[in-house]
């Protein structure tokens, strides 16, 4: 019997829901496991890094990484796993575009380091101990790994072939994707595997849209009850869905919450935040100084909103060093 | 060593029915300014993507400017207001980059102030030589 294609699955700066997002194919992961060979998945089996480099390079047919880079270990088992396999997907927003982790490069690893373990309330640390790369306990050296000032993709760290968007990936895109290199049927390399639309295409609410969208008034779901059927836009709430990459099957619409931008852009977009930035203004209702500033104090975090995913594959990619935000 | 003097580049996009015309008008009567803003023309500031902002920062500007018609006197009625929107909400981004205020400037200046145009590029530049090279997303 020829033997089966061989698989790994790993995370890198992740919170673990691209792990549930695999286990959530219910049973066709019965027919991945009949398919291929799964080597190496932190999450759920035991492995060691050294099996890893025992291998040959290039034996592992497909390495789905999820998760941002941010520290030098992730960085190492990213190297590791291209060198060792044919293909390597981005699995998940993290890996796509730097992700939630990726609002980190707003800051610097000091001030991320100050406020974990000095500033929180609820943090009692009076020695002002903090992760060191070397450190002396009972006589032994530990070694930790070194934690980056900026967060980047996987993309901004090796070479990708493809990504798979989304927090997480909806299983249905996860299977297809699977499929699609079971069969090798794949697109060019580099490609987004979700279509190339913006998530309003696909919006059950896309008929509630009127002609002309006029914003007045900025909404929150923190703040306000959204009515359940009418186009977040229309409402006043802030809905990533014209800058954001369809194929997602409407799941935060149809949870009655507006896009949050997970998909990413579409081919041709350089800065997603930048793209939505501009649709949503041209939408505003004030035209003088003063009210339209009025208006934009109801946003917030203006930044982290609109960069809410795609802050470190941004055009400019981190904030100034050492600039408190 | 001596370093040359820094010369900030400046990418400036103009409207074409106003602050186009007031740079041409600048030139007509050979109203010296600094030669560090190259002109991209655009058709309105309401044209002006704010991901142009950004790719020319991240391309190698070190500062941008945007003119348009005064507010009313836009030839497409409203393309001004979006330009003027647009900025206010991406100022509010940049800073939160931690871009500094002087590197992205918005003016309104009308076909007839060609005056204006020599004072805007000349103050932002002088502007930009004391504030230095902007290097945040080249790093």
């Amino acid at each position: 019997m020829a033997e089966k294609p061989k698989v790994a699955f790993y995370w890198c700066a992740s919170c673990g829901g691209c792990e549930e997002a695999v286990v959530d194919l219910e049973e066709n992961i019965l027919k991945v496991v009949d398919a291929v060979d799964i080597i190496l998945w932190p999450c759920a089996m035991d492995f060691k890094k050294r099996d890893i480099e025992a291998m040959d390079d290039g034996s592992i047919a497909v390495a789905f990484i999820n998760g941002a880079v941010r520290m030098s270990e992730q960085e190492e088992w990213v190297h590791l796993l291209r060198k060792k396999s044919q293909m390597v997907v981005a699995f998940g927003a993290c890996a796509h575009l730097g992700g939630i982790p990726g609002l980190a490069n707003l800051n610097t690893k000091q001030e991320v380091f100050d406020t974990c373990y000095h500033d929180v309330p609820s943090m009692d640390n009076k020695d002002a101990t903090v992760p060191g790369v070397e450190s002396m306990v009972d006589g032994h050296h530990l070694h930790l790994p070194r934690f980056w000032d900026t967060v980047k993709s996987l993309g901004q760290v090796t070479d990708v072939d493809y990504y798979l968007p989304g927090c997480a990936p909806p299983a249905d895109l996860i299977w297809s994707a699977i499929t699609a290199i079971l069969t090798g049927q794949l697109p060019p390399k580099g490609s987004v595997l979700s279509p190339n639309k913006a998530c309003c295409d696909d919006c059950p609410r896309k008929d509630s849209k009127p002609d002309t969208l006029e914003i007045t008034e900025i909404k929150r779901p923190a703040t306000h009850l959204a009515d359940p059927d009418l186009c977040f836009m229309a409402q006043g709430f802030i809905c990533m869905g014209p800058a954001t990459r369809g194929g997602c099957g409407s799941r935060c619409i149809e949870g009655y919450m507006p896009c949050r931008g997970c998909f990413g852009p579409m081919d041709d977009v350089f800065d997603q935040g930048a793209k939505f930035l501009s649709a949503f203004a041209s939408i505003l209702t004030p035209k003088d100084e003063a009210a339209i500033d009025a208006l934009l104090d109801q946003i917030p975090d203006p930044t982290g909103t609109f960069y809410r995913f795609s802050l470190p594959t941004s055009l400019l990619r981190r904030g100034k060093m050492g600039t408190p935000v | 060593m001596a370093t040359a003097a820094f010369e900030p580049r400046i990418v400036a996009f103009f409207c074409n029915w106003c602050t186009y015309t007031a740079s041409d008008l600048a030139g007509t009567a050979r109203l010296a300014y600094e030669p560090n803003a190259p002109v991209v023309r655009v058709m309105c500031s309401g044209r002006v993507d704010p991901q142009f902002v950004l790719k020319a920062l991240q391309e190698g500007a070190d500062g941008v400017l945007v003119g348009g018609c005064h507010p009313g006197d836009c030839h497409y009625q409203e393309g001004n207001y979006k330009a003027l929107r647009r900025f206010r909400l991406l100022k509010r981004v940049l800073t939160q980059f931690g871009v500094e205020d002087e590197r992205v400037r918005l003016e309104w200046i009308s076909a007839s102030e060609g005056d204006r145009v020599q004072h805007v590029i000349n103050e932002m530049t002088g502007q930009l030589r004391r504030l230095g090279p902007f290097q945040q997303a080249r790093s």
